[in-house]
């Protein structure tokens, strides 16, 4: 039974799911990254999510094409950005409270346009397998990296674009000021409410497209409350990846690669109870979290606001 | 100061802008018309566009609605999305208090709450599934319970997946092991009986609502070789998708899910619950506020197997699909367990 896991068509197989399953919370977390890394905590990218999601399945069920939808992922995703960013930063509420209450927003808002402008579930023709040539013919390798959809390349393709953003621009230097130390940045001329507005956009625009990699990329169809908190996890694995965007990959990958296994698990029929299969990604998740809960890198000023001094 | 005072009330709208839509009257305000119209109340687990449990019992109101005559004849209400049982509770409450004749509680998970509340609103009738417990021997007098008999339609549905299945490779998408075992049990009968060596895989998601993992499940077990799909609950819609995109088969229970496959759906078991709403009306408009725990069945036209319309689909299998439900109404198939298990 076990042997039947361990063929290489299965290894493929598990793989090809990992890379593909961890997509859409590699564009939340890496979104998420930005945000905390200047300081602000966001809990509503579950909810930006699902405006993304809706939204992007909206426009391309309307006769739009796939990346119009992507692009209005990307503006209602910066719109609610900005809405966390005048509620966290403008107004200094309470960070957790207020990314609980978009997220909610988010929620109840994307239902009701659901209901209303479309009433039904439905599908739409998303963005098909697109096989990246001569690379996708190298075997094993190949099938697992080079054969997927355009938003799953485009997911990874942001992870060393957020690297390089974070760790080799002036705005990366800014939003690393801010993040740790927003007294000695404003000091020194840095717009702390700028850069956290910026850093809450670009999040909110990624969540939104991870969003939409879901209703327009991995399942066509858009349902209420689709992406049943799977912005939470991506919550989670900014602090599994300890804020650096290499550790957020990791952590999406290795959620991933157990999901991918017990679903492999069950379908091969080994003998292994359902519950504790299904369990077992977060298991994983608590085990690699007690080991390596180094705190390093946590952004001092985190879910802090920050008010110039009177 | 006044910046916290206006970024609490922010919050507060962001709140109460996120709850809004949940709970909603179905058709307005009942206007004028002969008589009281009869009130039903409805507390659903998931949302009435969910194409599986909670859609099947909003669409057969609907349908009741209609042929009583609308709103004037018959009046809905009703919470979706009550996923956490004290939501519900407190939906089931309000509900019962606020006079409604027949208070529906969707989910066997809110038996505990019904109960509780139905010894308080003992002039108010309830009815909850699945389940088969009125409580009548404790005392109870007002509760209906009702259930699916999944497994006649997980039956036919599996007599039609052997069929149509050139691998003999079948791959099931369950929600969490236990709520969908009777569907999944007919369903693995039925195959087995067709083809004993065709091979039924297995899996759970775990969730009821992760569309995600289930749609990975259907990649899964097309890789694994499967060429025919079926699945339960309202994580499915991510399965069909997956399924449409492969163009491989996929049949469906509970709602009616072609829409979603206009291609790839090939069957659908649909629950009709309008019988049972009828009945249950009937009995409390006699004084009978409950005791009676309904089966739907396909013998007492609670279960239905639809044939999608728009794809050709071999007469002999709809020959065998009709035969095996002849079979089940008359008793010469129990479609209970696998016979080798």
């Amino acid at each position: 039974m076990v042997d039947e896991l361990l063929t290489v068509s299965t290894l493929i197989g598990i793989l090809h799911s990992c890379v593909r399953l961890a997509t859409p919370y590699l564009f939340a977390a890496l979104g998420e990254t930005f945000g905390q890394r200047s300081g602000v905590l966001n809990l509503g990218v579950d909810g930006i999510m699902l405006m993304g999601a809706f939204f992007a399945f909206y426009v391309v069920f309307e006769g739009h094409s796939l990346w119009v939808g992507v692009l209005a992922a990307i503006v209602i995703g910066v719109l609610m950005g900005l809405l966390k960013a005048f509620v966290s930063v403008t107004m200094q509420s309470l960070q957790g409270i207020s990314g609980i209450g978009l997220y909610l927003f988010g929620l109840g808002l994307s239902s009701l346009l659901f209901k209303t402008l479309i009433g039904s579930v439905e599908g739409v023709s998303g963005f098909r397998q697109l096989p990246i040539p001569l690379l996708s013919e190298i075997p094993g390798i190949g099938h697992i990296l080079f054969n997927h959809n355009a938003l799953v390349y485009l997911a990874y393709l942001m992870v060393p674009v957020s690297w390089f953003v974070i760790n080799r621009t002036t705005l990366g230097l800014k939003i690393r000021a801010v993040g740790h130390n927003p007294e000695a940045a404003d000091t020194l001329g840095v717009s702390v409410s700028g850069v956290r507005y910026t850093t809450l956009m670009i999040g909110g625009a990624l969540a939104a497209v991870g969003g939409a990699s879901l209703s327009i990329g991995l399942q066509n169809v858009f349902q209420e409350n689709m992406t049943n908190g799977l912005g939470f996890i991506a919550v989670a694995l900014v602090y599994f990846g300890s804020w650096r965007t290499v550790g957020v990959l990791g952590g999406a990958l290795l959620f991933s690669l157990v999901n991918a296994l017990q679903l492999w698990v069950q379908a091969l029929d080994i003998p292994v109870p359902s519950e504790i299969a299904v369990m077992m990604p977060y298991i994983m998740t608590i085990v690699v979290l007690a080991f390596t809960a180094r705190q390093i890198q946590k952004p001092a000023a985190l879910a802090r606001s920050y008010e110039r001094g009177e | 100061m006044l910046r916290r005072v206006i970024s609490t009330w922010l919050i507060i709208l962001l709140l109460l802008a996120g709850c809004g839509g949940s709970d909603e009257d179905a058709e307005g305000e009942a206007v004028g018309g002969e008589g009281e119209p009869f009130r039903i109340a409805i507390v659903m687990p998931s949302s009435t566009t969910d194409i599986a449990w909670s859609q099947s019992m909003f669409d057969s109101l609907m349908a009741v609605q209609a042929e009583m005559g609308g709103e004037s004849a018959l009046k809905l209400a009703y919470s979706e999305g009550m996923f956490r049982v004290t939501d519900a509770s407190a939906a089931i409450r309000d509900y019962a208090s606020e006079g409604y004749d027949l208070v529906i509680a969707h989910g066997a998970q809110y038996g505990n709450s019904v109960f509780e509340i139905a010894s308080d609103f003992t002039d108010t009738s309830f009815a909850w599934g699945t389940s088969s417990d009125t409580g009548a021997e404790r005392g109870f007098e007002n509760v209906f319970a009702y259930g699916a008999v999944a497994n006649e339609g997980g039956y036919v549905n599996g007599v039609v997946a052997a069929m149509l299945s050139k691998n003999d490779v079948i791959g099931v998408i369950g929600p969490v092991a236990g709520d969908a075992k009777l569907y999944i049990d007919g369903f693995v009968r039925g195959v087995k009986d067709v083809k004993p060596e065709a091979q039924v895989n297995i899996s759970y998601t775990g969730s009821f609502s992760d569309t995600t993992l289930a749609a990975e499940a259907a990649h899964v077990h097309i890789q694994a070789g499967a060429d025919v799909l079926t699945g339960s609950a309202q994580q499915v819609v991510g399965a069909i998708g997956v399924a449409n995109e492969n163009n491989v088969a996929w049949l469906g229970t509970q709602s009616d899910q072609i829409s979603l496959g206009p291609d790839v759906v090939v069957t659908n078991q649909i629950y009709n619950w309008a019988n049972v709403v009828v009945d249950m009306i009937g009995k409390i408009e006699a004084g009978e506020l409950g005791g009676t725990a309904y089966r739907l069945t396909f013998e007492n036209d609670g279960l239905r197997l639809e044939f999608n319309e728009n794809i050709e689909i071999d007469d002999e299998v709809k020959e065998a699909a009709r035969a095996a439900i002849e079979d089940i109404k008359s008793g010469a198939v129990d479609p209970v367990l696998p016979e080798d298990e």
